[in-house]
């Protein structure tokens, strides 16, 4: 390649070097264990001596596995904590804060707020977990505290530890964790929308609700679908807060998929079942993950048109 | 001058909207401020005045004994060392990958940039058995050295995708002279495109260091004895043990934001852009 560098048409080529590095530890890491996993969900394997194929089996099995169905749908449960109320209440907010909060204030303040309510997302899963844990202790946490020393102490409950409100709860915490990541991604999408297409709309005499309906929305619907599909990913990926919260209990009632593909693999040492789950996961993050990519190509398209 | 300045309806509907929403982001910090002042309390007054009081005698009794029992500085040092690692050495994977595929024209590149980001977005749990049982059998099962590699190569699987579609608008003028002048692609890369990607480069440190940070699914698989232990891990190990009482529960609560609360202190400026880096480039 010494020889030929000066020459105008290898100028993009001798770049190919570069990858090497990255295709091996992407083999090894990715791939490989990838492909190991996916072989793994059509066999009978405890872990150690060799494992059996017993063809589709698992997938049959989780067809008509009740907790496999209950995890899935605490997911589609979750998404209401984790994507649906982050959206919406997170663009009301940085609505507010970019149109209002700044302009009356200045962008010191709005900053700041935002900063404020992206705070809980620096967290790690795992101390999300036991900071809640410890709020919504039965005996010693403070929201029982709360509601026993304003005398409603029939509001005080178990709320990890009674299958009616276990959920809840943990929807509660993930709203509580989620809202500040559509506040940040949604006030730097304001900041493209031309000033002169809400001044025209105002002065065509429309109310901030229908300036907020059409234009707003319909300016950054690619920073809404990227909030969608990102926070929908991480749903389905869900596991630290559940493990330290509720450890999927009580019973069932908090299992998520990740937390019940790590039970097989790890407590009850049914790996190709385990493997099973993870499949049908990466299948349908894999599909969001297309889904993601459509958009942000689409997006650069209307940049370049 | 003399007269008080009477508000008009805008202005006082202006304040009461900012107490509102002061009020809203009070009650979202408050599980940071209450760990804290728990954690700063005796057992015994918070037996007497309950979780609500702020303590009377700062008291670090509960977070001594916390941090004796976790050993604290441990797990400390485990995580600052696989963090720091994976940030570097992600970064400088990233690099490569995005300078071959960003600079370089190379069949299918939108394939492979998109097979990048799967992996990254691909549950743990579908690499996590085949990487237990490797890390077993390279015997690197149960130090940080498994962690360290595994990560760098999931966090770099976002920065390849990040910094190519950044590269892609790199300008070629820069480029075509210097390589028609003879500079190699090598020294292209350090001498050029590294210090003037130096804004992204430490965007991207930062987010690999704070997710490795926090990362839990793998570490919890692949790091089984306390003295390998990260710092999420050993407190979710820890929690609610025999034995430890409610203020202690709060310390750890309090260890384990503290370390995030200072990064985020010194990455403030650096995270916000790269957020919104991540979603839309």
């Amino acid at each position: 390649m010494a020889g030929t560098k000066k020459k105008r048409s290898s100028l993009d080529k001798g770049y190919g070097y570069f990858l090497i590095p990255g295709i091996i530890a992407f083999l090894i890491v990715i791939i490989i264990p990838f492909m190991i996993n996916f072989g793994i969900s059509f066999t009978k394997w405890s872990g150690v001596r060799a494992p059996i194929w017993i063809g589709l089996s698992n997938f049959q099995r989780l067809m008509s596995d009740t907790i496999f169905w209950l995890s899935f749908k605490n997911i589609l449960i979750l998404l209401i904590a984790m994507t649906v109320i982050p959206t919406i209440v997170g663009l009301l907010l940085a609505t507010f804060l970019f149109d209002y909060i700044s302009n009356n204030f200045g962008q010191r303040v709005s900053s700041f707020f935002r900063a404020g309510f992206y705070l809980p997302q620096i967290l790690p899963a795992a101390v999300i977990g036991i900071v809640w844990a410890w709020i919504l202790q039965p005996d010693t946490g403070v929201v029982n505290y709360v509601f026993k020393s304003i005398g409603m102490v029939s509001w005080a409950q178990n709320w990890l530890g009674d299958p009616k409100f276990a959920l809840l709860a943990v929807m509660f915490v993930m709203v509580w964790f989620q809202i500040g990541y559509p506040i940040v991604i949604f006030m730097a999408a304001l900041q493209r929308i031309e000033p002169e297409l809400l001044e025209a709309a105002a002065m065509d005499g429309a109310s901030w609700f229908q300036k907020f309906f059409y234009i707003t929305i319909h300016q950054i619907r690619p920073e809404i679908m990227v909030i969608v599909v990102t926070t929908t990913i991480y749903t389905l990926k869900i596991f630290g807060q559940v493990y330290v919260l509720t450890g999927g209990g009580p019973g069932n009632a908090t299992s998520v998929p990740s937390y019940y593909a790590y039970k097989n693999f790890f407590e009850t040492q049914q790996v190709g079942y385990g493997s099973s789950i993870s499949v049908v996961m990466a299948i349908l993050i894999i599909l969001l993950t297309i889904v993601f990519i459509n958009i942000q190509s689409r997006q650069e398209h209307e940049e370049n048109a | 001058m003399n007269l008080r300045k009477i508000l008009t309806m805008h202005d006082a509907l202006k304040w009461i909207l900012l107490l509102g929403l002061s009020i809203f982001l009070l009650l979202m910090l408050m599980p940071f401020f209450l760990v804290t002042i728990n954690a700063l309390k005796t057992e015994s007054e918070f037996a007497q005045f309950g979780p609500l009081s702020l303590p009377h005698v700062i008291s670090f009794a509960s977070l001594i004994d916390f941090w004796n029992r976790v050993n604290f500085l441990q797990p400390l040092k485990n995580s600052a060392v696989i963090s720091v690692s994976v940030a570097v050495l992600g970064v400088g994977l990233s690099l490569l990958n995005a300078y071959a595929l960003g600079f370089g024209k190379i069949k299918g590149k939108t394939g492979i940039l998109i097979f990048f980001l799967m992996a990254n977005f691909l549950p743990q749990e579908a690499l996590a058995y085949p990487l237990y049982y490797f890390a077993k059998f390279f015997h690197i099962y149960d130090t940080s050295y498994v962690v360290i590699i595994v990560f760098t190569v999931i966090q770099s699987a976002f920065g390849t995708y990040l910094l190519a579609s950044t590269f892609s608008s790199f300008p070629r003028e820069i480029i075509e002279a210097a390589l028609t002048e003879g500079c190699s692609k090598l020294k292209l890369l350090t001498r050029i495109v590294i210090p003037l990607s130096m804004p992204t480069l430490s965007v991207l440190f930062v987010f690999f260091f704070i997710w490795t940070w926090n990362e839990f699914f793998l570490p919890l698989i692949l790091l089984p004895s306390n003295a390998h232990q990260t710092v999420p891990l050993a407190l979710a190990v820890n929690q609610g043990q025999y034995g430890m009482n409610v203020t202690a529960q709060s310390a750890s609560g309090l260890l384990g934001i503290l370390p995030c609360i200072i990064f985020f202190l010194i990455f403030q400026r650096t995270l916000t852009k790269g957020i919104t880096a991540g979603s839309i480039k």
